[in-house]
């Protein structure tokens, strides 16, 4: 008797539209139209959170009356080169990304980090955003950070 | 609020490829043998909670559905709990409320899933918002890289100290028959030669992706006394959630994680953890991440995880690891090998409470830590966002 089947294969191919909100909606018309980062201040504890959110996880008071312009530039908390392929990453491994915490805000910014070896990365070290000339009003209108450049 | 005793557990030894069951099939073999070791029948359930991982991993919506019949729920309340990697400790936790609440006495609390159905990784990256977020992840290693990474540099730990928590949890596994990896010879060398998947975390620091399952019994105290079957009586029980916000959260600062301990232990009446817990069964996923779940559990001080791994104190007496370890036995983490020998996710959580009841009921075999009378389970999911805590005891508290 031949080998019985042991399984069936399948697909998922599901499109989506999921929604900015108001929020990032204006956080991301800053970055297209001005190239400027802009966190929402929470309007109990004052602190800047970037990218913004429309309600402070730590206090539930409300973010949004406040909208302040923080800079393109930081410094690196944390990072980690991916060396592990797999379906949905953004460019071919290995690549590094990381966490800025940016001049004026109080919260950590997720970003690509190029133009220098991993293992020279230290942290606290300075970065700086690097802007896309074709910006489209998503996380890429930053292309990446890299060392801030004297 | 009633007490409420564990007295069935079971689950199937965990592989890369269940090909001879699907995910029912899994599932009953979980609730089978739970109900088989509780000294009970099908008909004698309830209520049944189910636990699973995001249906992506599966391609399955709503599994619970699927897997109604293998789960006994016909003709009973079933209900679906989901809370990303802490899942199987959060079904676990509901069919504690069930019971505790006075609505049930005899509850089963089952999960399942099988990683080898789908690409595991990518579906953990839509675990990620899509605006901010999911752009750059590599599923979950690369969240606990940036938190391990943080942690070394913030507190001085080394790629030594993550290395010899994954050789001590593979070295236990070979204890554990149900256990997934059984990786003969595991030593320092072979997980430093390991290759890089997300830097600091390299392949032997990170967990394997499983098939399996995973049923726990949940009764009344009256139900209880009834059953000849050994118990485990849940003395304190705590779930805490941190926000998604994850660009928010110092990573190496498990503030959840402290307030889901604080209250389990205030519960139980543990005062003195390192003292007073035989044994610990963690949701380490990654090496490194076992140091800094020491200090959320408050086993010791902000910053002095690495010392219980450099005194040896959360290693198994009486084993040769291949490397000094003077004070092993003090509190043993991980006798069954943890998540880092055997992680379908889904359940993975639920074995944590699974095996800290085996502990306290006698019934961890070959890698029973003696004499254990209180063991903790903890949990762990979501971007690094959800905790639970679980104290189980062989004497209700």
């Amino acid at each position: 008797m031949a080998e019985p089947v042991k399984e069936i294969k399948g697909r998922l191919i599901i499109p989506y539209r999921w929604s900015y909100g108001r929020s990032l909606s204006l956080f991301f018309e800053h970055t297209r139209v001005e190239k400027k980062i802009y966190g929402a201040r929470c309007t109990k504890c004052k602190r800047v959170l970037v990218p913004p959110v429309v309600v402070c996880g730590r206090c539930f008071a409300p973010t949004e009356e406040e909208w302040v312009e923080v800079a393109d530039r930081g410094e690196l908390i944390a990072w980690t080169t991916v060396y592990y392929p797999f379906p949905g990453q953004p460019t071919q491994p290995p690549y590094t990304y990381g966490y800025v915490l940016l001049d004026g805000a109080n919260t950590k910014f997720p970003h690509l980090i190029m133009e220098i070896e991993p293992e020279k990365l230290k942290p606290g070290m300075r970065m700086e955003a690097v802007w896309n000339e074709d910006r489209k009003g998503d996380l890429y209108d930053i292309k990446y950070f890299r060392p801030e450049q004297k | 609020m009633r007490r409420v005793a564990v007295v069935g557990t079971g689950y199937p030894k965990h592989k890369s490829r269940w090909e001879e069951e699907g995910l029912t099939g899994l599932v009953y073999l979980a609730a089978t043998e739970a109900l088989e070791d509780a000294g009970l029948e099908p008909a004698d359930i309830e209520a049944v909670v189910y636990g699973s991982s995001p249906e992506l991993l599966t391609g399955i919506n709503h599994p619970e559905k699927w897997c109604s019949e293998a789960s006994f729920s016909v003709g009973k309340p079933q209900f679906r709990i989901h809370t990303g990697g802490t899942v199987g400790a959060s079904t676990g936790i509901a069919a504690f409320y069930f019971v505790a609440s006075g609505m049930f006495d005899i509850v089963l609390a089952v999960t399942g899933d099988k990683n080898s159905e789908s690409p595991v990784q990518y579906g953990l990256s839509t675990v990620y918002d899509p605006i901010i977020g999911r752009q750059f992840a590599c599923g979950a290693p690369s969240a606990v890289a940036l938190q391990a990474l943080e942690y070394m540099y913030k507190f001085g730990a080394t790629e030594e100290h993550g290395a010899k928590i994954a050789v001590k949890n593979r070295i236990n596994a070979l204890r554990n028959p149900k256990a997934h990896l059984h990786i003969e010879g595991i030593n320092l060398e072979m997980v430093r030669n390991s290759p890089m998947i997300a830097s600091p975390i390299r392949l032997l620091d990170a967990c394997p992706a499983s098939d399996g399952a995973a049923a726990m019994i949940f009764v009344s105290e009256e139900v209880a006394k009834k059953l000849s079957a050994p118990k485990a009586w849940v003395n304190g029980v705590s779930a805490v959630t941190e926000g998604v916000m994850y660009v928010d959260r110092d990573m190496t600062d498990p503030i959840a994680l402290k307030k889901a301990a604080k209250t389990a232990y205030t519960q139980a009446g543990v005062t003195n953890p390192f003292k007073e817990i035989d044994v610990a069964e963690l949701y380490e996923a990654f090496s490194y991440q076992e140091m800094i779940w020491y200090e959320g559990l408050g086993f010791c001080e902000r910053g002095e995880g690495m010392k219980l791994i450099d005194e040896g104190s959360t290693f198994m007496k009486g084993i040769d690891y291949g490397f000094e370890t003077p004070r092993a036995g003090e509190l043993p983490v991980n006798p069954s090998g943890g998540v880092l020998s055997s992680n379908n996710i889904g359940s993975t959580a639920m074995i944590r409470q699974i095996e800290a009841s085996m502990q306290v009921r006698d019934k961890a075999g070959e890698h029973q830590v003696d004499g254990a009378r209180v063991a903790l389970a903890h949990g762990w999911g979501g971007g690094i966002q959800f905790h639970t805590v679980m104290i189980l005891g062989r004497e209700p508290a």
